[in-house]
């Protein structure tokens, strides 16, 4: 018969309307699942007890697929066949995945489609079924584990992931019959798992250190809604670096050189890796490395040698985690709590270094590998309905900002990060020209200022504007995301209600560029930004008082001025188009505050002939 | 007679609650639903209800309401692990007989 699990009082499920639940972590290296099960959640081992499924899908002769340890030890023999690390192609075009260099061993398929497809045996896949495959198979383990079919998955991703990427991660649980409450960032998810969202609103930092990656988040509880205040971290930064730091030192004393054979740095790494495990228990470890030539070197590491090595790893970090919390603005003692998020933060210099930055012991209980997976867990059984509703429920917010582009290049944002979705936000924009008939409308999707520095999410042109003065007509741009994220942009000439829209389906990435640090770029370039859309702004003005001063000469230069004075008029508005040229924005402005005293004369005289023009033939009595 | 808990079960049932933090003990009931009339009730017990009775095997407390008691009687309530799955089991002498998946009962 079926085994029964304990519930909250009064809510117990009838017979076979359980609604089974669970948490994905879906890692870069690893993933996991977990599920709450009588109160509890925790992670799910696999037959042979093993809880992380290493994110390798190897594409077998037989036409079978083989998911995780027996995927990954493969790899090094079958590399093409063998994809690992899929997470960081996910959602992204062919352009950004050239972008990511060489280092990826796959035969990539040049296809029409922005979406890339890498060719293995089986044929031609893509990023999006080699993680449905790793979800099915952690979906399988949950669904033994549980013994039923499951209602719906959390999953979690990173923060920095924006729209496309979240959707393809959505479209791989799709593909592997998933259905998908929600995403969930993987901080978030950590300070989840603590139970943060059920205490006080306030401050939390969630300090990743993964293999290969580290990322820090700083988090704040309002309302209900953890956002996050900013995010930094090092994509090329992990315990793997650990353990390079002590293979290199192993190598200086044993005398291995660099070019050693393959097998031996392998082994070295390995036997590195196993001292660094065994130094968060102990003091000290034999060392007993064979060299290539077969001889044996044999010595001793402390932890204290071990700690020399990685500090100064551990500094940068910690680097890392100033600059987000100055991103914040925000004192490292306002932090309330600190989460350890990842294998290498079990080191116990790591904690030490973390504790002493935010004066206060970090948050360490859960095992960091395991603690993303619980705390989608705890989301997902939440969202299955089978705790009381009283508790809180995080809402879904917007990893990063929408807006238009707008004259000069500059992104003006719409609706900016961290809004709660659905959201909808309307703003008014004008012609720049007399008679304009058209606009183009790009949809950008980024915090930087210039358009180049963010990405490009659609374009469309809204057309029959009735010809008008520069700046007379009223175009109403209004952009509306549902709940489901998906983003619809609406632009409407209020006079005439002619309107035209487009709806962003996930494009998968069609600008170049790193992504990921789009984030952690608007932060660190916020100055060169300031400067750059002053500039902008600067330069658009300029071209706007030539652009006005050219359309008034056209029309009544001839009659009102002499040639010379006309002369004189032409020179100033070269002058200030060289000048507008040039990168100096307080140069391009005293030029158009000194076009504008140069052209006054004429502003008058253009004045006068207006009101003469008005008021020539009529009495007194008429303007009264 | 009364109602029993498994060596296994009980370990299980304190340790639930610890991680719980809160919590009298664990209520075992019926009700009617299901596709073989009964279905079973195992909750986290918070308080007592009129008519409650309260059973203590090996330091847990097992909360059952009378009606209930009709049903379960004799009843061991057992903890087990099939493959990756594992759970709670009612080991009922009263189920005269019960749906496929055990899920409901009838006596």
């Amino acid at each position: 018969m079926a085994l029964l699990q304990l519930a909250e009082p009064g809510q117990s499920a009838a017979p076979h309307q359980h609604r089974l639940a669970a948490g994905i972590d879906l890692g870069t290296t690893n993933s996991l699942v977990a599920t709450v099960r009588s109160g509890r959640a925790e992670t799910l081992p696999d037959e042979q007890g093993r809880h992380l499924l290493p994110s390798v899908v190897r594409y077998l002769e037989d036409g079978a697929i083989a998911v995780g340890e027996g995927a990954k030890a493969a790899a090094a023999d079958d590399p093409l066949n063998s994809i690992a690390s899929v997470k960081r192609l996910i959602g992204r075009g062919i352009g950004e995945i050239a972008a990511l260099g060489s280092r990826l061993p796959y035969e990539f398929v040049a296809v029409e489609s922005a979406v890339p497809r890498i060719r293995t045996r089986r044929g031609e896949v893509s990023p999006v079924e080699v993680s449905a495959e790793i979800l099915r198979v952690l979906a399988r383990r949950a669904e033994a584990a549980l013994g039923g079919e499951l209602a719906g998955v959390v999953i979690t991703v990173p923060a920095y992931f924006d729209e496309p990427q979240r959707q393809a991660t959505k479209d791989a649980a799709r593909l592997a019959g998933l259905k998908v409450f929600r995403l969930l960032s993987e901080p978030t998810a950590a300070a989840v798992a603590y139970g943060l969202d059920q205490g006080a609103e306030g401050l939390h930092a969630v300090y990743d250190l993964g293999g290969g990656t580290f990322d820090i988040s700083i988090l704040r509880l309002r309302r209900g809604v953890f956002e996050v205040l900013a995010s930094g971290g090092d994509s090329a930064l992990g315990g793997d670096d650990f353990d390079r730091a002590l293979a290199r030192w192993i190598m200086t004393l044993a005398g291995i050189e660099d070019d050693a054979d393959h097998r031996v740095l392998r082994r070295l790494m390995r036997d590195a890796c196993a001292a660094k495990e065994q130094l968060s228990a102990v003091e000290r470890v034999p060392l007993r490395i064979e060299r290539g030539d077969g001889t044996i070197w044999e010595s001793e590491l402390t932890r204290a040698t071990f700690e020399s090595l990685i500090d100064p790893l551990i500094a940068r970090t910690l680097a890392g985690c100033r600059r987000a919390l100055r991103d914040a603005g925000v004192r490292a003692a306002e932090v309330a709590d600190v989460v350890l998020v990842g294998g290498a933060t079990r080191v116990p210099l790591v904690r030490r270094r973390v504790a002493e930055l935010f004066a206060g012991e970090p948050l360490a209980g859960i095992d960091p590998e395991r603690v993303v997976a619980i705390g989608a867990a705890l989301q997902a059984d939440l969202l299955a309905g089978n705790r009381p509703a009283d508790e809180m429920l995080l809402l879904d917010v917007i990893p990063l900002s929408l807006g238009v582009e707008t004259m000069g290049g500059l992104v003006e944002r719409i609706i900016p990060r961290n809004s709660v979705i659905p959201a909808a936000r309307a703003q008014e924009f004008t012609t720049f020209k007399d008679g304009q008939t058209a606009m183009a409308i790009h949809v950008l999707q980024g915090e930087r200022d210039l358009v180049s520095d963010c990405r490009s999410l659609a374009r469309f042109d809204l057309r029959g504007i009735p010809p008008m003065v520069a700046g007379a007509a009223r175009i109403r741009i209004l952009f509306e995301v549902d709940a489901d994220g998906l983003l619809n942009v609406t632009a409407t000439e209020t006079r005439t209600g002619v309107r035209a829209e487009v709806s962003v389906k996930p494009s998968y990435g069609l600008t170049d560029g790193e992504i990921e640090t789009m984030l952690r770029d608007s932060l660190a370039h916020a100055g060169e930004d300031l400067a750059a859309r002053r500039l902008r702004e600067e330069q658009v003005e300029a071209r706007r008082s030539v652009e006005a001063l050219r359309a008034a000469l056209a029309r009544d230069g001839e009659a009102l001025l002499s040639a010379g004075e006309r002369a004189r008029l032409e020179a100033a508005l070269t002058e200030v188009g060289r000048i507008a040229a040039g990168a100096d924005a307080e140069a391009i402005r005293s030029a158009v505050a000194g076009l504008e005293q140069t052209c006054g004369f004429y502003v008058e005289r253009r004045m006068n002939r207006a009101i003469h023009d008005a008021m020539a033939g009529r009495r007194v009595e008429d303007f009264e | 007679m009364g109602i029993s808990l498994t060596p296994s079960a009980a370990e299980h049932v304190r340790k639930f609650l610890a991680n719980r933090g809160r919590g009298l003990g664990i209520r075992l009931g019926v009700r009617t639903s299901g596709c073989s009339g009964m279905a079973y009730v195992l909750e986290f017990a918070d308080q007592l209800d009129e008519g409650d009775q309260v059973f203590e095997d090996q330091g847990v407390k097992v909360i059952i309401d009378a009606k209930s008691l009709l049903y379960l009687e004799g009843t061991e309530l057992d903890y087990t692990r099939e493959g990756l799955n594992e759970g709670f089991r009612f080991n009922n002498p009263n189920v005269k007989a019960s749906c496929g998946c055990g899920e409901s009962f009838s006596v």
